[in-house]
């Protein structure tokens, strides 16, 4: 009964996206697009920080790693399939490889050596020019065309975007509900007692780190595209800690917050515009005074508002928010 | 809900300054955050002292300007999104971006567009990609190179060359450009030394410089690397002449090196240093406005507006398309339009031409040595 | 010979200084398992206040030190342990350190804002005499900067080892528990490693601005050289941080000059000590001079 109610309001919800870039013009479809493609990293910063309870300090060197796989690739004539596969795969097999000796160690290991990572990411696309252009990057990335139609006008790479980013987000949905997730939330919830019923953490932490990281790399392969110009700085170090700012605010933990968080990263720019150099300094103190108060971020503050407004019909489904944060909070 | 919801997110970002009929906004599109951060603070302040003056004067063919600044965050991704937002609205005009990155980024959409760009990047490629809408504010380095190396080879007689530039667009592009020029001038380009945005520490790369045995040293550096790089040279005891464009000769420079930029010498374009009145009396403004003494990234954004005031007094008509083509093969002279400091002359690609100069530092000045003339 | 005389003693010095404000990293570490991605706009900052002291009021260098190291002290430790710390550390360690992250973005875009996006001249407690040195040109104002970081670092090792308070503050980190069964006032030793922590930022950001200048910017490679520093020498040990701080100033050095020689080209002069993080963590985690954590976290 429930599940049909979910099921039926992720639907109206896409339903809405779909028709939301209908009568907006080219710059703010644009924005909308950028929300779900830094979704989609946020997706995978989330596995991480949400569900693994590491620190990723490299999800934009996954997002550099993504766009300029899928760049390059299509630029030498692939189709933009393979080179989506090839950027998520790329993200996925370089986040083992460094995952594994940072995670032999304690707490704190994996930000260590993703911060050592993000700054080298961010030197190769730099230096290696003959690959990646160097400082000047790559010009005029081709959109892709689906079934012959070119997904070169806005509205259209959006819904393209929209459909890619849902299966996304499904397919995560279905790694956190299958028992495979479900270990997760054990481990976040007692790791203790997790690891006495036989659930090897170490191993389970190294996946989530790859399965993140191959987000992020997936994300950037939409990312490329959309910008249609790339260079090294959206993949520096900065935007990384970025990442991990947006997933706290929307609500680590939570499914709904990394759609939060990027609405709030990718939208307070535009809202603060009049602010001009001073939106860092107010997102900051945003940040800070969030962490303070409400630690599960904006998703947990709308299921704490929904609970104290309705506190006798805890069934009912209201606004979506919290709705979805409240199924989402169930272990 | 959901719909209104969206629309309420958009509605702040969509609310820009009201327009008045009597009002033109032009966008900025400028590095106010991140690595040019700087650069792009001296040319908001440049083209927000110009525009105040101009609406003191009664705006552009009766219409006030109002400026619109957008932070690219040093981003070209952003720097693009944020030029198809200005190119929504049909400005007149289009300020930045200043990197050259950024400005490679966006001068196709404000091509097709048909708004004309003006842009305070200066790598050499900017003017070569057919671009019929991108005006520059300072020399290419397409231009500024060559003045460069032949000031190398008559008169400072090297025959080889250290070149020593930071890693990023700016200097990335100038040290391409240097190197192609010193090459088909016969001159030996003896090491090629690269050093990081914000480094601090220049004692690895003094010791590369003297270990090369170039006769000249040519230093491609943001402001305060090449301040550091200056002290450094100066304690190891370097003696081979040392050679700049614009930035190392610049105030800024001499005010953090000190006493190590005696010495210095180079090719300038317009600076606040320049020997001519208009433009010290620009810099003494500035400063009074600011409270600090303006790079020659004010100097790009206070003649901006002033570029696109003569030009569209020249067609008669605020309009993107009339600006551009009256702005191509146009000469703006100081008794006309005081604000351009100094006469300039912008060509069909948007190239500008202007008198340039030979400096040298002595006692903590910028002295200058020799004024090169226009190029046609 | 002298080029690498010259090279080791730039390097030194500018190690002393990361080793300043890695020791401030591993002190909050051990006492209240915090990182502090702030702590490299720590070191930008409190240049900004003699700065803002000597232009705004007037004041002479001297004072305007001391009275920079006491806002540091003020504001980077108590108003920073109290207002950021102490609410953030109940809701855990990770919205902690995520506060830092902001915390970062707070101090160097209001130091921008406040102050000026442009470098700023700062002045040189010493004077840049030079000094030949087998040949090398060493200027008192580096061997200054390496004797005040020394100094500085001595005075604390021996505050540590031989005080009452600094053997409680040992105490704290290395078992809070224990410490407090044996009476030592845990929160009171806690909020002193704070403040000790603004204080040797401050001296770096006071040795470091002459060569540096000023600016909003400059905790950028500065709090991840410290990070690195912090990481190699051993992140539980205040002498691991000082052996880290140095070496990575040293291989800086080295790796500009003379990564060549190794087929490293100098656009990857910053990854030679990233590099050396690696290696440290795959094979020695504890850091080259710290020691095994009995924790299990």
């Amino acid at each position: 009964m429930k599940r049909h109610a979910a099921t039926a309001l992720v639907l109206a919800a896409l339903a809405v996206l779909a028709l939301v870039p209908v009568g907006l013009q080219r710059y703010e479809t644009y924005v909308l697009t950028l929300w779900l493609v830094t979704a989609v990293a946020a997706l995978g910063v989330n596995l991480i920080v949400g569900y693994a309870g590491q620190e990723t300090l490299a999800q934009a060197a996954f997002l550099g790693i993504g766009a300029y796989t899928a760049a390059l690739l299509t630029k030498a004539g692939l189709p933009f399939g393979l080179a989506f596969v090839a950027a998520g795969a790329a993200s996925f097999v370089i986040g083992l490889a460094i995952g594994f000796p940072a995670l032999r160690v304690q707490k704190h290991y994996l930000a260590f050596v993703t911060l050592a990572f993000s700054i080298f990411v961010w030197l190769v696309i730099r230096n290696e020019e003959w690959l990646t252009g160097g400082v000047m990057g790559i010009k005029d990335i081709e959109r892709p065309s689906v079934l012959g139609l070119s997904l070169r006008p806005h509205r259209l790479f959006y819904w393209f975007v929209l459909a890619v980013a849902a299966a996304l987000a499904f397919v995560m949905w279905w790694i956190l509900r299958s028992p495979w997730g479900r270990a997760f939330t054990a481990l976040r919830e007692n790791p203790v007692r997790a690891e006495s019923l036989g659930v090897d953490v170490r191993r389970y932490t190294l996946l989530a780190f790859a399965i993140g990281s191959a987000y992020g790399g997936l994300a950037g392969a939409l990312y490329a595209p959309l910008v249609e110009v790339i260079d090294p700085a959206p993949f520096a170090l900065g935007p990384s800690l970025l990442f991990l700012l947006m997933v706290v605010v929307g609500g680590s933990g939570s499914f709904a917050g990394p759609f939060v968080g990027a609405a709030v990263a990718v939208l307070l720019p535009e809202w603060l515009r009049f602010a001009e150099g001073y939106y860092l300094l107010i997102y900051a103190v945003l940040v800070i005074v969030m962490m303070a108060f409400c630690p599960s971020g904006l998703v947990g503050l709308a299921t704490r508002l929904y609970a104290a407004l309705r506190p006798r019909h805890r069934g009912e489904v209201g606004g979506k928010p919290a709705a979805l944060a409240t199924e989402e909070a169930e272990p | 809900m959901k719909k209104t919801l969206l629309a309420c997110l958009f509605v702040p970002g969509l609310a820009a300054p009201a327009a008045a009929q009597d009002s033109i906004t032009i966008p900025n599109i400028i590095e106010l955050s991140g690595a040019g951060a700087t650069v792009g603070t001296n040319w908001r302040n440049g083209s927000t002292l110009a525009v105040e003056e101009i609406n003191a004067a009664g705006g552009i063919l009766g219409k006030k300007i109002v400026l619109e600044f957008v932070d690219t965050g040093s981003d070209p991704g952003k720097a693009r999104a944020a030029v198809q937002r200005a190119l929504d609205k049909n400005p007149v005009a289009i300020f930045g971006p200043i990197y050259s990155g950024s400005v490679s980024a966006t001068l196709k959409l404000t091509n097709d567009a048909g708004v004309p760009q003006i842009i305070g990047g200066e790598a050499a490629n900017l003017t070569e990609q057919g671009s019929k809408y991108i005006f520059r504010t300072s020399f290419g380095q397409n231009v500024s190179m060559p003045k460069i190396a032949n000031y190398l080879r008559d008169d400072v007689k090297a025959k080889s060359v250290a070149v020593i530039y930071v890693n990023n667009d700016f200097g990335r592009g100038g040290r391409n450009a240097i190197i192609k020029e010193l090459q088909s001038r016969g001159i030996k380009i003896a090491a090629d030394i690269s050093t990081e945005g914000g480094q601090a520490d220049f004692a690895a790369d003094v010791i590369k410089v003297k270990g090369s045995g170039a006769d000249a040293v040519f230093v491609y550096l943001n402001e305060e690397e090449s301040a550091r790089f200056l002290v450094e040279a100066r304690k190891q005891g370097l003696d081979k002449p040392l050679v700049g464009e614009t930035t190392l000769l610049g105030q800024k420079v001499i005010d953090l090196a000190g006493a190590a930029a005696n010495g210095v010498r180079g090719h300038v374009g317009l600076t606040v240093d320049a020997p001519v009145p208009a433009i010290q009396a620009f810099g003494k403004k500035f400063e009074a406005r600011f409270k600090y003494k303006p790079d020659h990234n004010g100097v790009k954004g206070y003649i901006a507006p002033y570029m696109v005031k003569a030009a569209a007094e020249k067609a008669g008509k605020l309009d993107a398309k009339a600006i551009a083509a009256a702005l191509h093969g146009l000469t703006i002279t100081p008794d006309k339009v005081p604000g351009i400091l100094i006469e300039a002359t912008w060509d069909a690609t948007g190239e500008i031409d202007r008198v340039s100069f030979l400096a040298e530092v002595k006692d903590g000045k910028q002295v200058i040595t020799k004024v090169l003339p226009k190029l046609k | 010979m002298a080029d690498f005389l010259q090279l080791l003693i730039a390097g030194l010095a500018t190690g002393a200084i990361y080793a300043l404000a890695a020791i401030g990293f591993t002190l909050l570490w051990q006492t209240s398992q915090t990182i502090n991605f702030a702590q490299g706009e720590f070191v930008m900052l409190p240049a900004f206040f003699a700065l803002a002291a000597m232009n705004g009021f007037g004041l002479p260098f001297w004072l305007a030190a001391v009275l920079a190291v006491a806002a540091a002290v003020v504001l980077l430790g108590f108003v920073f342990k109290i207002v950021i710390v102490d609410p953030l550390i109940r809701q855990g360690v990770l919205p902690l350190v995520i506060s830092t992250i902001a915390v970062a973005l707070l101090l160097k875009d209001g130091a921008k804002e406040a102050y000026s996006a442009e470098a700023q001249r700062f002045p040189s407690i010493l004077p840049d005499r030079l000094q030949d040195i087998f040949g090398a040109k060493i200027s008192l104002a580096q061997l200054g900067v390496l004797g005040v970081a020394m100094a500085t670092i001595g005075a604390l090792q021996w505050f540590l080892a031989a005080t009452h308070t600094g053997r409680q503050m040992q105490a704290t980190a290395q078992n809070p528990t224990v410490a407090r069964i044996l009476g030592v006032r845990v929160e009171r030793m806690v909020m002193f490693t704070f403040v000790l922590n603004a204080a040797l930022a401050a001296i770096a950001s006071l040795l470091i601005s002459p060569v540096y200048f000023v600016k909003f910017s400059n905790g950028e490679t500065l709090g991840v050289a410290a990070f690195v520093s912090a990481i190699v020498g051993g992140f539980n040990q205040v002498r691991g941080a000082i052996a880290g701080g140095l070496l990575v100033g040293v291989i800086d050095n080295l790796a500009g000059a003379y990564s060549t020689v190794i087929g490293v080209s100098s656009s990857y002069r910053q990854a030679v000590p990233l590099a050396l993080l690696v290696l440290v963590i795959l094979f020695r985690p504890q850091g080259l001079l710290g020691r095994r954590e009995e924790r299990a976290v």
